[in-house]
Order: structure tokens, then C-alpha cells, then sequence
């Protein structure tokens, strides 16, 4: 008797549109470009900053212009996939055990819920002031 | 008891005969309490004999009867016919090179899980007469779900990065390295670093996370993995920076 | 098979991603929404501001961290997705991404403390 294998080709570019997970998987990976370009606006906010007033109150102009509020809503959602996504996963990256029992995987999600939930509160007292 | 006919896609491969796998259609008088296999058993009964696939224990714990229903890497006799519409699709499991039918080629699993040392490392060799190894539960707890695994490779089935990367050594197998590695009775971490913490090991592994979905005993191979990465990193940190200690 | 040196990548990246995770939403917000959206006033950015917060040595590391964490982790990630998308030149591919991460880290530094 032969043996002949088949093996079933798999696209290397669109294997992600087949599995819905897989599609939520990507977009979670591209997130990664919002928060990417939201810092380089940082950056340039920095370089603004550097050149003086002028300089960098023109900049401020653009960024709350209809162009640069359409980059932020969008960079604000993926911004927040990316905060969701990350401390859901958080329990199976670091399991915490207390003697024989693992403390549940919603404990450690709400504790970091909780901790963004305070940095925020503190960044936005900060601006407020 | 209730009947329901349902038809079954099955995909055929006769090695001896076909250039390739091709769909055949069954229409198979379901009872209502059925899983899958048993409709599939059903149709090498009484359809068609020459219809090849695995099983064997039927109730989910040797890992035999892995294979695709509607896309969805399953075990065909923990899934109920219940769960399902009048047509399903039915193919071997994702990621392996088909033998026939419904029946996959193992071998670089396989090969994989060896290369892992799937087994205790003891820091000694103890006589018989010392006695057997000593653990409290909560060392037991540490590791006893990644004991779990019955190899059933729906894992390698739903991870995209096994897909598309042919060295990678996979969620099962590395699973299995981090429940020896987490083994009080073990000290064969660094032995198995070499290939768990190459980069064919945890390090092609982009957390998608779709292994611990279908793993159908809770072992959860990426949370195993992201574990390895975290360890990993620390040794490799503590090798570079106080490289005196070993 | 040789032990991977990812580690140095990945730990910047998971370090990256816990920071981005924490701070990158609260930090949209007020830069880029609260504004527009009538929330904050535009005082809360302005120049003189924004100048005491960074030549203030605790800002300048603060914000060094807020650029430097992020950008890593975004390089990171991307070189995998670019990968996941079935482009193949990994070496090519990892030092536009984290040659891009670097550079503007080193531009944001040469701003942040010539100020």
C-alpha cells in the first residue's frame, strides 16, 4: 500500500478572515498602529514644543482640527481594545495562587480595572488643574 | 426516541485512487441523544465501509477522534448532534497532512513532544527503597492542569501560527514542557529550554489564543505559553546580567 | 536549536503594553477629545503648561516613558502582524519597525532634555 499525504494549503495573507476569532485577533494586533501613531504624535508635539510658541500653538490648531479629531476617535477605540483585550488575557499570563486555590481570573481583571480606572482619574485631575 | 436525518459533508481521500480530497454527502436517520461519532460510526455500519477516521473511547479522554466540524476544531464524541444544524461538514483536523479520509499524519507532533522531554527530570537518581517522591497539594496544584492534555491536537488544529510556520513545536507540546517544568519533582528546565526557548518554541507563539477555545480539558496551552515567555525572559535576564550564577 | 534572544524584545513590549494599556485611553482623551468635545478647556494644553511640565525632571521622565514603552510595544506587535499577513522578511521588517521605534524615542529625548 502507498502512502501519498495530502496537504491542504493555507493563505498566508487571509487566513484570518475564516475564523471569526481569528478577525478579532487582527484587529487586536492592529491596534498596535493607532497607539503607535497616536506616540508619534507626541513626539511631534514635543518637536512643536521646542520651536517656540507660534510653533506649537499651530500645531495644537491641527490636532483639534475635523482631521486630527477623526485620528483621535479612532486611536481612543482601538486605545481602548487594546486596554480590554490585554487585562483580559492578564490572569493567564500571570496566574496568582493563594495555598491550593488560584484566585479567580475576574479578581485580577477588575484589580486592573480598578488601577486604570485610578490612573485615569488622576491624569484627568492633573489637566484639570 | 426522537429521529432526525441529518446530512454529513464528509471530506474522502483515498491516497490510492484521488489527486484529492473531495466531499461526499450521507444522509445518516439521527437519534437525539447522538454526538457526532456515533452518527459517523453509523455511516461505516450501515453506508459505507470503506469510510476510515479514529476513535475509541468515546467519552473524550484518549484524544483520538479530533477532527473539523463545520470548521471548528472539535472531539466527535463530545459534540451532540443537538448542538447542531440538518447539515454538517466534516473534515480531519486542520494543520496535518491527510492519510486518508478522516485519518491525519501525527508524526510532527510527534517529533515535537519528544523533543520537550515530556517527563520527569529528577534531580536525583533515587532507589526504589527511598521511597516514592513527597508533594503537598499545593505544589500538586501548581501544575495538575496542564496535566490534562490527552494530546488530542485540536490545538495545533486552531493555532494559525502551527499553520503557518512549519517549525514551530505547537501549544500542546509546550504545554506539556511547562507542566514538567512546574513539577516539583523536576529540575529539567534548563534541559528544555533549548528547544522551548528557541525561536521555533514559545517565542512564534503571538498569544492568539485560539488553542485554549478548543481545548476540550481546560489545559489552557497559551496561558502555558505566555507563563514560559514570562520565566524565559527572567532566565535569560539573570544569565546576562549575573552570568556567575547558574 | 539556539536560545532565542526575544526576551530583550518581548519584555519591552509586554512592558510597552501594560503601560499603554494603563495610560494610552486617559491620555487620548485629553490631548486629542476633551477639547474639541468641550470637556477641557484649551488652557489645559497650553504653551506655558505643557513647557513647566516638561522642564520639570519628573515630567521629562514621565513623558520619555509615555513615548519610549508605547512606541516599543507598537513596533513589536507590528513586525508580528506584518508577518501574520504573510510578508516574509522578517530581518528587513524588524529594523524599519523598531529602527522607527528607536528613532523617535531618540528625537522625543534630544527634545525633552535640550528643553
Amino acid at each position: 500500500m502507498s502512502r501519498r499525504p495530502y496537504v491542504r494549503e493555507v493563505s498566508r495573507s487571509w487566513w484570518w478572515l475564516n475564523q471569526r476569532r481569528y478577525v478579532g485577533y487582527m484587529i487586536r494586533e492592529l491596534s498596535c498602529v493607532f497607539i503607535g501613531a497616536y506616540t508619534a504624535v507626541i513626539v511631534v508635539s514635543l518637536m512643536r514644543l521646542s520651536q517656540g510658541q507660534a510653533a506649537y500653538e499651530g500645531f495644537l490648531d491641527a490636532l483639534w482640527g475635523p482631521v486630527g479629531l477623526a485620528f483621535h476617535i479612532v486611536a481612543f477605540v482601538f486605545a481602548l481594545y487594546h486596554t480590554t483585550t490585554w487585562f483580559n488575557v492578564t490572569p493567564k499570563a500571570m496566574p496568582l495562587r493563594l495555598g491550593e486555590r488560584r484566585v479567580p481570573g475576574g479578581a485580577i481583571i477588575g484589580a486592573h480595572y480598578a488601577g486604570w480606572l485610578a490612573v485615569s482619574a488622576v491624569v484627568l485631575f492633573l489637566a484639570g488643574d | 426516541m426522537n429521529k432526525r436525518d441529518i446530512e454529513f459533508e464528509i471530506l474522502r481521500y483515498n491516497p490510492e485512487t484521488d489527486e484529492k480530497p473531495s466531499f461526499q454527502t450521507y444522509r445518516v436517520p439521527c437519534q437525539e441523544d447522538w454526538v457526532i461519532l456515533d452518527a459517523i460510526n453509523y455511516v461505516k455500519d450501515e453506508i459505507d465501509r470503506t469510510l476510515s477516521y479514529r476513535w475509541s473511547c468515546h467519552m473524550a479522554v484518549c484524544g483520538s477522534c479530533g477532527m473539523m466540524i463545520n470548521g471548528e476544531p472539535t472531539l466527535s464524541c463530545k459534540s451532540f448532534l443537538r448542538d447542531h444544524p440538518d447539515r454538517i461538514r466534516i473534515e480531519p483536523l486542520s494543520n496535518f497532512p491527510i492519510e486518508r479520509d478522516l485519518i491525519t499524519v501525527m508524526d510532527d507532533f510527534m517529533e515535537k513532544l519528544g523533543s520537550v522531554k515530556p517527563y520527569i527530570v529528577p534531580n536525583e537518581d533515587r532507589p526504589v527503597d527511598e521511597g516514592e517522591h513527597r508533594q503537598t497539594p499545593a505544589q500538586l496544584a501548581d501544575f495538575k492542569q496542564y496535566t490534562a492534555c490527552i494530546n488530542c491536537l485540536l490545538c495545533y488544529a486552531a493555532c494559525p501560527q502551527y499553520a503557518l510556520n512549519e517549525d514551530f513545536v505547537g501549544p500542546g507540546a509546550l504545554a506539556l514542557a511547562h507542566r514538567y517544568n512546574l513539577d516539583s519533582r523536576d529540575v529539567g528546565r534548563e534541559a528544555r529550554a533549548d528547544v522551548v526557548a528557541s525561536n521555533a518554541g514559545i517565542w512564534e507563539c503571538s498569544f492568539v489564543g485560539a488553542c485554549s477555545q478548543v481545548c476540550p480539558h481546560d489545559v489552557d496551552p497559551a496561558g502555558a505559553i505566555q507563563q514560559t515567555k514570562i520565566a524565559s525572559t527572567v532566565d535569560y535576564f539573570k544569565a546576562l546580567l549575573m552570568p556567575w550564577r547558574n | 536549536m539556539a536560545r532565542s534572544h526575544k526576551p530583550v524584545v518581548w519584555s519591552l513590549f509586554a512592558g510597552g503594553g501594560t503601560f499603554a494599556a494603563f495610560v494610552t485611553p486617559v491620555m487620548i482623551f485629553v490631548t486629542g477629545l476633551a477639547v474639541p468635545l468641550g470637556l477641557l478647556s484649551p488652557e489645559t494644553l497650553a504653551y506655558d503648561q505643557m513647557l513647566a511640565w516638561v522642564q520639570n525632571p519628573a515630567g521629562k521622565g514621565l513623558i520619555f516613558m509615555a513615548v519610549f514603552l508605547p512606541l516599543w510595544h507598537a513596533a513589536h506587535r507590528l513586525r508580528i502582524t506584518v508577518h501574520d499577513f504573510g510578508i516574509r522578511c522578517d530581518a528587513l521588517v524588524s529594523v524599519v519597525c523598531y529602527g522607527a521605534a528607536m528613532s523617535a524615542t531618540v528625537v522625543a529625548g534630544v527634545f525633552l532634555f535640550g528643553i
